[in-house]
């Protein structure tokens, strides 16, 4: 992996620009493997046949996922694309993560984000996806995010199983005395039919792994897989069901310290004083260490158990400094008003002349509406946390980490340790929806580490710690207006967003020396890139540098602008008169794929059929990740407030290759939604975020989830991820079905702020 | 002090204030109870004490007098309890955070209900938070696992 010091001092592009340096980087990344990391730490019975596959003479397969299993199915789905060429059973193999290594960098993530929409087919696989693509491509950093874990894997990995079954098969004939073409392999054994003998590929690993093949085997066909595109049983599932110790939190070392951290509430203060005497009294407790990191800055405690660590930093005495014009979520939305008139807009694409249809509108067939989108937190339920062992000149990590490439180079710049003397463990995560791609958690651990005289150290939040020190879902106000044609469709729409960047702040945090300029493409993601037939359309946004750390949520700018947009249509439609499905449809008619799952979604939720007093729907559609999914939410009206009853989904991401998970990820997408726009809002007073705990920050319980069906379609050309593209939609669809059961738009979030739910 | 998880018998030297979960991670190692958010506000760190579903990390060590059962003590004998089996077969758990604390809470009210609504199920569940939104398939476990261990299965 390259280090930042040898990357040219140049300023990192997004959006268009990245294009054209991006695609020759690419190219010559792609024409250049990395080497295997696997090679190294080799048992003695054990042969690598690629990054991916190692077998042992005793018939023990491993398959390296190098993608964090965060609750998406990673695990097993990635296992599964290596086992179907294998010619394995997902329980014949055993999953691990494997190292940080430049080797399995992600270029799928890279595909998606370039400034181009997915549906435009004439581009292909380059440019920059979601947040970390640029930098990631540019250091060949690993990670896991943009939903695009499957798409990135679905060649490399079947492609390695193939080698490896090949140079099997070929070791077999080489012992046999018999032709290649005369075996078959089936669940880890190669046979030769005529004679009726099998090896084991145990039995042939050694051998096998030293044979190169001429070229690389052809993949099988869809037609012919028997693991991929059906239901599988998870590889996590055992352990999942049974509390084994399997996250960051649960690491367990011998002679092990347990501590936590309390950082500045004021986002970047600074810590004036500290006062750790009456805290280094308790029992368990051996140190108060001072914190000085880009992240934050603010105190660890070091102690022998965590409740003590935790209850001796309630002890400490310390004194934060003040920001002089503490932020306030009045001042945030002010600012975000306030750079529509000052900010320069940037805007990716332009259907029409839309400036020219709206002047040539009357005003009594024009509407505007104005959206409010507040800041939201992760919460994922496995709080942050860090271990780290600094002995001997060499630092070892154990870390629920989306990026260990990330954790790797921050590491090397804390410690001055070499990164071959670095060693990053990625546990599996206690969800991660984004907040797992940022190092903060790894650097504090790092610098207490350092502290620790050879000892291990845990590092773990507490819950209000967690709360109170993310890395946020912008906040965001968009102005929409449109043009309604004499047929009540909308004949042009405008519309601008003022927000943060959420790829200016992560690129800063990782790389603090690289200037960043040029748009942000995530943040017009759902409003620029949607295969509408709109025939004037621009929308356009304003980044607006706030005092608030801002991240990757739970994808990312659709967030945003899914909400915005979709429920304008619904405004557009009720104004021009026509049923919100048929404005879609008649929007979405050169688009097979995405009138597919809208005219999937209508039937499931037989939309056109009337709905008794007190009940109501509401309808979205967004292209996001490369999956196109519609959402149709009911609503009922109760005494105590508004239910949620029933979720329909259609999606299609071109191939799915495991029903299973795919759904399970769909229902989690909507529910995250869901819990967002019912009832989750970071808010600011005094400099310091309100949320402290589940109590304020509240996500969906049993008793509020709807009942939710989801299909899944497979027209579209082109392979979609899982993990996000179930969120966009669900937020709009609500707030849309509230407006048809109340006759009251809801143009700000969340919700429960003027209604009741139950 | 003297503490019973999963029928084994420990002697502590701890505060007696401190929560059953930190005694349990930190002190016995046992590491399937989850911290979540340490107000009894998420149900991440449920075990059952006795016969009841309780938050460990809002249990003060010292009010503990009954034999305290974790996940680990659920499956006996190599065979998975119905409720674990139930969680197999539906493919709950997605980042399976909170999974070892909604599944001894669907323990809880299985032991005490076993053919419960999905209103009682509503009731029982929903002080055990899922932010991966495992809900739908945490409801049909349910009834799956009380079909199992009406069936004796």
């Amino acid at each position: 992996m390259a280090s930042l010091g040898k990357i040219a001092r140049r300023t990192f592009l997004f959006g268009t620009a990245a294009l054209a340096g991006g695609a020759a980087f690419g190219y010559w990344k792609y024409g250049q493997p990395f080497a295997n990391p696997l090679t190294k730490g080799l048992a003695e019975n054990e042969a690598s046949f690629n990054a991916y596959i190692k077998i042992a003479t005793d018939n023990h397969i491993t398959v390296i996922v190098p993608r964090a299993e965060m609750g998406q199915g990673v695990s097993t789905t990635l296992a599964a694309l290596v086992a179907e060429e294998l010619d394995v059973g997902l329980d014949q193999i055993q999953v691990e993560h494997g190292p940080a290594a430049a080797a399995y960098y992600n270029r799928a993530a890279i595909s998606e984000g370039a400034p181009v929409p997915r549906f435009d087919e004439g581009f292909t696989a380059e440019g920059v996806r979601g947040a970390m693509g640029v930098i990631a491509k540019f250091l060949g950093l690993q990670f896991t995010g943009g939903s695009s874990s499957t798409i990135d894997g679905f060649d490399p990995m079947r492609q390695a199983g193939a080698m490896a079954r090949e140079m099997l098969k070929q070791a077999a004939a080489n012992r046999l005395g018999v032709s290649v073409s005369e075996l078959t392999t089936e669940r880890g054994s190669v046979r030769h039919a005529a004679t009726g003998k099998t090896l084991t590929y145990g039995e042939l690993a050694l051998d096998a792994a030293k044979i190169e093949l001429s070229a690389l085997p052809p993949l099988r066909q869809r037609s012919e897989w028997r693991l991929l595109g059906q239901p599988q049983k998870r590889v996590d599932m055992a352990a999942k069901v049974t509390g084994a110790p399997i996250y960051g939190i649960d690491v367990d070392l011998p002679d092990m310290l347990h501590a936590t951290i309390r950082m500045s509430p004021y986002p970047g203060g600074a810590l004036k004083a500290l006062d750790g005497a009456a805290a280094l009294k308790m029992r368990g407790v051996s140190k108060v260490v001072r914190i000085e990191s880009p992240f934050g800055n603010g105190f660890g405690v070091i102690a022998d158990n965590t409740w003590r660590a935790m209850q001796a930093a309630d002890a400490v005495t310390v004194e934060w400094e003040k920001p002089a014009e503490p932020v306030s979520t009045q001042s945030i939305f002010a600012a975000l008003d306030a750079a529509f008139d000052t900010a320069s807009p940037f805007h990716l694409r332009t259907l029409g002349d839309p400036e020219r249809a709206l002047a040539e509108t009357p005003a009594e067939r024009q509407i505007e509406a104005s959206y409010r989108l507040p800041h939201l937190a992760h919460a994922t339920m496995e709080p942050m946390n860090a271990t780290a062992l600094f002995k001997n000149g060499r630092l070892t990590i154990w870390a629920p980490t989306q990026a260990p490439g990330v954790v790797k180079m921050i590491a090397e710049r804390i410690s001055g340790v070499q990164a071959d003397k670095i060693e990053i463990n990625t546990t599996s995560l206690g969800g991660g929806f984004g907040r797992r791609l940022e190092a903060d958690y790894c650097d504090y651990a790092i610098r207490l580490a350092m502290e620790a005289d050879g000892r291990p150290v845990k590092v773990t939040w507490s819950r209000e710690e967690d709360m109170t020190h993310g890395f946020y879902r912008p906040a965001a106000i968009g102005r929409y207006r449109a043009a309604i044609g004499a047929d009540g469709m909308p004949l042009a729409i405008t519309g601008s967003i003022a927000s943060q960047s959420v790829i200016t702040d992560m690129v800063g945090r990782i790389a603090p020396l690289l200037p960043i300029a040029g748009p942000d493409n995530t943040m017009l993601d759902g409003a620029y890139n949607q295969p509408y037939a709109i025939p004037n359309h621009r929308i356009d946004a304003r980044k607006v540098p706030l005092p608030v750390p801002v991240g990757s949520w739970r994808s990312v700018g659709y967030s945003i602008n899914a909400v915005m947009q979709e429920c304008f249509l619904d405004e557009v439609a009720a104004k021009g008169g026509i049923d919100p499905l048929e404005l879609r449809r008649r929007l979405l008619k050169d688009s097979p794929a995405a009138l597919g799952v809208l005219e999937k979604v209508a039937s499931m939720a037989d939309w056109t059929k009337p709905l008794p007093e007190g009940r109501a729907r509401g309808l979205a559609y967004t292209l996001s990740f490369g999956t196109h999914v519609a959402e149709v939410v009911e609503i009922a009206e109760t005494a105590d407030g508004i239910k949620v009853e029933q979720v329909w989904c259609a999606a299609d991401p071109g191939v799915v290759l495991d029903p299973g998970i795919f759904e399970a990820q769909m229902m989690s997408g909507i529910i995250f939604g869901l819990s967002a726009a019912i009832s989750q809002e970071v808010t600011f007073a005094d400099g310091m975020v309100e949320q402290q705990n589940f109590s304020d920050f509240a996500p969906l319980r049993m008793n509020q989830a709807p009942a939710i069906t989801v299909e899944i379609l497979q027209q579209s050309p082109f392979m979609g991820g899982a993990g996000e593209p179930g969120t966009p939609p669900s937020m709009p669809a609500l707030m849309n079905a509230v407006f048809a059961l109340t006759g009251q738009r809801m143009r700000e979030l969340p919700l429960g702020k003027t209604l009741s739910f139950v | 002090m003297k503490l019973t998880v999963n029928a084994k018998e420990h002697e502590l030297d701890v505060e007696p204030d401190m929560p059953l979960l930190w005694v349990l991670r930190d002190e016995l190692h046992v590491k399937d109870p989850k911290y979540g958010c340490g107000a009894g506000l998420c149900g991440a760190c449920t075990v059952i004490i006795g016969n009841e579903a309780v938050r460990s990390c809002q249990t003060a060590l010292t009010d503990v007098t009954d034999n305290v059962r974790t996940i680990d003590g659920l499956a006996a004998g190599g065979t998975y309890h119905p409720v674990q089996q139930a969680w197999i077969e539906e493919q709950v758990a997605q980042c399976g955070y909170c999974q070892a604390g909604q599944i001894m809470t669907a323990v809880a009210l299985l032991e005490h209900n076993p053919s419960p609504t999905d209103q009682d199920i509503d009731e029982a569940m929903s002080g055990n938070l899922c932010r991966c939104g495992t809900y739908p398939r945490i409801r049909a476990a349910i009834h799956r696992a009380a079909a199992l261990m009406r069936t004796g299965a």
